[in-house]
């Protein structure tokens, strides 16, 4: 039995029989941290080595892996199970937190240098919850910086890598929490998404992520990029995994004016219920050209599956979802502009010391932010002026509302929408660094369900080749979106695509994930 | 470029001739003020406007703070309930329309005591539109003339952190390094900001201090300039009558009702000089200098700072639906405007009126007339003795432990000619000595504090004090009527100042015939 192929809810079930410990379960995922992730296994908490000192072999999924504190909880999970307390559903199962994420007790640097270092003295709602549950926190996962990216490239800590391929990249923001869950380094992990940063990744690393209706999962201690877009969700194997995940999170938080006060689904009790009669919109402007061939093809043959499963696919049409992406670009730097801010060493974080307190702002802002930030709060700054607000900012905003309403009425067609979550497969490291618009292009399929703050997953639905490499097989993601507050029915829909499907997500070949 | 309210529309003023004021008379003709005053009141909720850190003042540096309100990565703001309640109260003191939606949006500028580097404040839909405040401006003769002063907006946001600027200067420019004390960062804070009808300095004044007593009587705040829990800038320009409005300056660092009535006035006559002499005004802001009593160019705006509005996505809509505004208007306490009417009704004078009600002792004016007080004695005394001897001794009234009824005792032991105006001027000061543990009939009672009225005792004290001033007695019989005050004296020295005066002095004039 190898611990670490095992699902969250496998584990909870070996946990609940003692037929494992929480200690042991905890031993083994650090276990092959230490010997594939690239960090030195070393004191309280093991820190990544330096971006510098990173070898091709290292997946980089952990800046902080917090192992004291995990092996802790672990023990005082064991002797509670063992004094015959009452625990959660998946009490000693271990997780890794997006580094987005406050918690106290090691850094939250968001992939910057600006944060590096920085201590948060109080932990997110979302860590609360987790550990309230009895979760065991294994340690923080790499980012691209302020969670602006596709690639987790922007990280000022180096690249995480894709366990299916170590020369390709995880996709992004989450990429270190979708890396860590791909390669056995976590049953678990939370991500956020802005514009795709849980669905991407996901795809990419052939594992299922999901984005919660926003407004379910609290952003209280989540550091924004862009406020009206965040929402924190799960990484998981399965897809029955991410649905218990997201329930441990999810629900009204009263630090957080934009969390919804409505009782979430329950995305539990209705999983198992198949899709025999449900109508799946495949949505017109959300295929075709600037998708790969591999890509349309396994979501052709997703299409028929659906079909055979006794669903009923009818195409149905956004007729905005093209100006999605252009609108998301100026939306979510606009917010960025305004929220990256505080950032001026001030108060924490990175002071780069000058004569005079605006010097002294600038100086540290150059240094802090990388080219990415940068350039997404200087968008955002042009976006928001006097004289542009009403063409950029206004204008995006009134199209956000459109494609809020485009949703609307293709729910009116269809249960649930359906497409592929990612133009892409995986692509190789350093591929798109140099032209941001091509980054941001992969982006296209995800961004319409966040501007409608809809819930969406991304669950693997074959592999397919790359167009730089015939022989490779990669992870292809498949996106199911939901009306607002019908995670369930997202949840319901993945579950009986996978059991039908079967796909390991495993990565095979010659890796160095091949140790376990 | 033109001037234009934030929501787009043109600027209106009403013009001096509509309210009777007076133009400034220049070298080359008459000026027309024009002035408009942008009021900052800070909320006094218990807790902040975002978090629930407190709002005392005075508290050691950055003890009342959070990672909300210092502006923590993840942190993030919920609206305090109470400061929508207490601005929507005042809004409806100050006759205003309350907006049934209205939102957040964030001011973007970098500045170390600002946690966020963005205030988060109202914008395009303030909560209060379209107010006005009559208000009543003395005429120098004891009488007053009533103008009105619209309101454009009141609108909520959240107070900045103080900075400390540390070397020779004691300001930002020349300091050696700064220190910032974030526990005022995020108190509530109420931006109400006047239409530019206020045409002469002495209306600037009485608006402000009207303003600041229905502060007060809505208990939103207790409006205290020294310490910033109100505080006033002033746009001031001028124009020939019948011109379109001039450009305006901004006159910060105002720290007094009185400071405010000589900045204008300053002001006033540099534009007029500077226009006389040839030259423009430049849009800026001017720093008052109470010292040397000029204004100063503190910082050009540079065409207009660009603070980058936008609905802030950390918060939702604020609604106010009539019902809740309903309710609301029914905690409206009475205004100054009724209570000056109802004291003078009460036989206050005018002036004593206004002092009552500025000065926050309309309670203590209430409860002494309900404990039987003659409302002019009790209003003499509050403004006159008490307010005196609370002054000199640094306390408030609250402090001291004056009560209304305190008040109405030490009326009743006057009339009943107990005590002398002198000797209940020392009981006031018994009584505060005591804090208010002692009452009047007590101080008295034990400091032996009474009026010498009995005839007889008295009688005899006159008889003495004549036998032994023979010569005085000789120069007011020559008709040196004035002398009889030092027979007075003497009078008043043998009972250790508690003799009767007006009974003295009947009976000095009885004994010497």
């Amino acid at each position: 039995m190898v611990l670490t192929r095992l699902s969250a809810v496998e584990l909870a079930q070996k946990l609940r029989t003692k037929d494992v410990s929480a200690v042991e379960v905890v031993e083994a995922h650090l276990e092959r941290i230490a010997a594939i992730d690239g960090v030195v296994a070393d004191g309280d908490v093991w820190r990544a080595v330096p971006a510098d000192e990173l070898t091709s072999r290292d997946i980089h999924a952990y800046l902080h892996v917090t192992a004291a504190a995990a092996r802790e909880h672990a023990a005082d999970v064991d002797r509670r199970r063992a004094a015959g307390d009452d625990l959660g559903p998946l009490a000693g199962v271990p997780l890794a937190l997006k580094d987005v994420l406050t918690m106290r007790g090691a850094p939250t640097t968001v992939g910057s240098r600006m944060l590096e270092g920085w201590l948060p003295p109080y932990d997110a709602t979302v860590t609360e919850r987790l550990r309230a549950a009895d979760l065991v926190v294994l340690g923080k996962t790499n980012m691209d910086e302020f969670a602006m990216g596709s690639s987790t490239e922007n990280s000022a800590y180096g690249p995480t890598r894709n366990p299916w391929d170590l020369g390709r990249v995880p996709g992004g923001s989450s990429g270190g929490s979708a890396a860590a869950v791909a390669g056995l380094m976590a049953p678990l992990s939370i991500g956020t998404d802005t514009g795709g940063s849980i669905r991407q990744p996901a795809a990419l690393t052939g594992i299922v992520g999901a984005k919660p209706t926003y407004g379910t999962v609290s952003r209280y201690g989540l550091v924004a990029f862009a406020s009206s877009l965040d929402q924190a969700g799960p990484f998981a194997r399965t897809v029955e995994d991410a649905a218990h995940l997201q329930t441990l999170i999810h629900g009204h938080d009263p630090r957080d004016s934009t969390s919804i006060t409505d009782t979430p689904a329950d995305l539990l009790t209705t999983l198992r219920d198949g899709i025999d009669g449900l109508r799946i919109g495949v949505v017109t402007e959300l295929q075709g050209d600037g998708y790969e061939p591999g890509v349309r093809r396994v979501f052709e043959q997703a299409l028929e599956r659906f079909e055979r499963l006794g669903a009923k696919i009818v195409e149905v049409s956004l007729p905005h979802a093209g100006y999605g992406l252009p609108a998301y670009y100026l939306i979510a730097p606009s917010e960025a502009s305004s929220n990256l801010a505080r950032f001026d060493g001030v108060r924490y974080g990175l002071r780069v010391d000058a004569p005079t307190a605006e010097e002294m702002n600038a100086a540290t802002r150059a240094a802090g932010f990388g080219p990415e930030v940068k350039r997404r709060i200087m968008i955002g700054t042009h976006a928001l002026s006097s004289g542009y607000y009403d063409a950029y900012y206004l204008q995006a905003s009134k199209v956000r509302t459109l494609i809020a309403r485009d949703f609307a009425s293709a729910f009116e067609q269809a249960d649930v929408l359906v497409s592929p979550t990612s133009p892409t497969v995986a692509f190789g490291l350093g591929d798109k660094t140099a032209d941001p618009l091509a980054m941001y292009l992969n982006d296209v399929a995800t961004v319409p369900a966040s501007l409608a703050g809809t819930p969406a997953l991304s669950l693997p639905a074959g592999t397919a080749e790359a167009p730089d490499a015939p022989q490779a097989t990669l992870p292809v993601g498949l996106q199911i979106m939901a009306p607002l507050l019908r995670d369930d029915l997202m949840y319901r829909v993945g579950w009986a695509f996978e059991s039908d499907l079967g796909f390991t997500p495993i990565p095979a070949g010659d890796t160095a994930v091949e140790v376990a | 470029m033109s001037a234009t309210t934030m929501s787009g529309e043109p600027i209106s003023a009403t013009t001096a001739a509509e309210h009777g004021v007076d133009l400034l008379q220049g070298d080359t003709g008459e000026w027309e003020l024009v002035v408009g005053l942008e009021v900052h009141v800070e909320l006094q909720t218990r807790t902040k406007m975002w978090c629930g850190c407190s709002t005392d003042f005075g508290a050691d540096p950055n003890t009342n703070v959070c990672p909300v309100c210092t502006g923590q990565p993840g942190a993030l703001p919920v609206v305090n309930e109470q400061a929508v309640r207490d601005a929507t109260l005042l809004g409806l003191a100050l006759n205003g329309e309350i907006a049934p939606i209205c939102r957040f949006h964030r001011k973007n500028y970098f500045y170390p005591d600002l946690a966020k580097n963005y205030q988060i404040s109202q914008y395009d839909v303030p909560l209060v539109n379209d107010g006005w405040l009559d208000v009543e401006v003395p005429t120098g003769d004891g009488q007053s003339v009533s103008r009105r002063v619209r309101i454009e907006r009141l609108h909520m946001e959240e107070d900045t952190g103080k900075s400390l600027h540390v070397g020779d200067t004691g300001r930002l420019h020349g300091a050696d390094r700064s220190l910032i004390d974030y526990n005022r960062c995020g108190i509530p804070l109420l931006e109400i900001v006047s239409r530019p009808d206020i045409h002469d300095a002495d209306t600037a004044q009485a608006y402000l201090r009207e303003l600041q007593s229905i502060v007060r009587a809505t208990g939103v705040s207790d409006a205290r300039m020294e310490e910033g829990s109100i505080r006033c800038d002033a746009n001031v320009s001028v124009r020939r009558p019948g011109d379109e409005l001039g450009t305006r300056t901004e006159i910060k660092n105002l720290n007094s009702i009185r400071s405010l009535g000589r900045a204008i006035a300053y002001e006033a006559q540099r534009q007029i000089g500077v226009i006389e002499d040839g030259g423009t005004i430049v849009m800026e802001t001017r720093h008052w200098d109470e010292g040397r009593g000029v204004t100063e160019t503190l910082r050009v705006k540079e065409s207009v700072t660009d603070y980058r509005y936008f609905p802030d996505p950390d918060l939702v809509e604020i609604t106010s639906p009539a019902e809740k505004v309903e309710a609301i208007r029914t905690l409206l306490p009475e205004l100054p405007a009724a209570s000056r009417a109802r004291l003078g009704e009460a036989g206050v004078t005018p002036e004593q009126a206004a002092a009552i009600i500025a000065t926050g002792l309309l309670p203590w004016f209430d409860d002494a007339v309900a404990a039987g007080a003659d409302g002019a004695a009790a209003a003499n005394w509050l403004v006159g003795d008490i307010a005196g001897q609370l002054s000199a001794e640094g306390l408030r009234i609250e402090a001291a432990g004056l009560t209304g009824a305190h008040v109405a005792e030490l009326i009743a032991l006057i009339e009943d000619g107990t005590l002398s105006t002198k000797l209940a001027k020392q009981v006031v000061a018994g009584v505060i000595d005591a804090r208010g543990a002692k009452g009047p009939a007590q101080v008295a009672e034990d400091q032996g504090l009474r009026q010498v009225s009995d005839e007889g005792e008295l009688r005899t004290i006159v008889e003495q004090v004549v036998a032994a001033n023979a010569d005085t007695v000789e120069a007011i019989r020559g008709g040196n009527d004035k002398a009889i005050g030092a027979l007075v004296g003497q009078v008043m020295k043998e009972t250790r100042g508690q003799a009767d005066p007006r009974k003295t002095n009947e009976l000095l004039r009885e004994v010497i015939g």
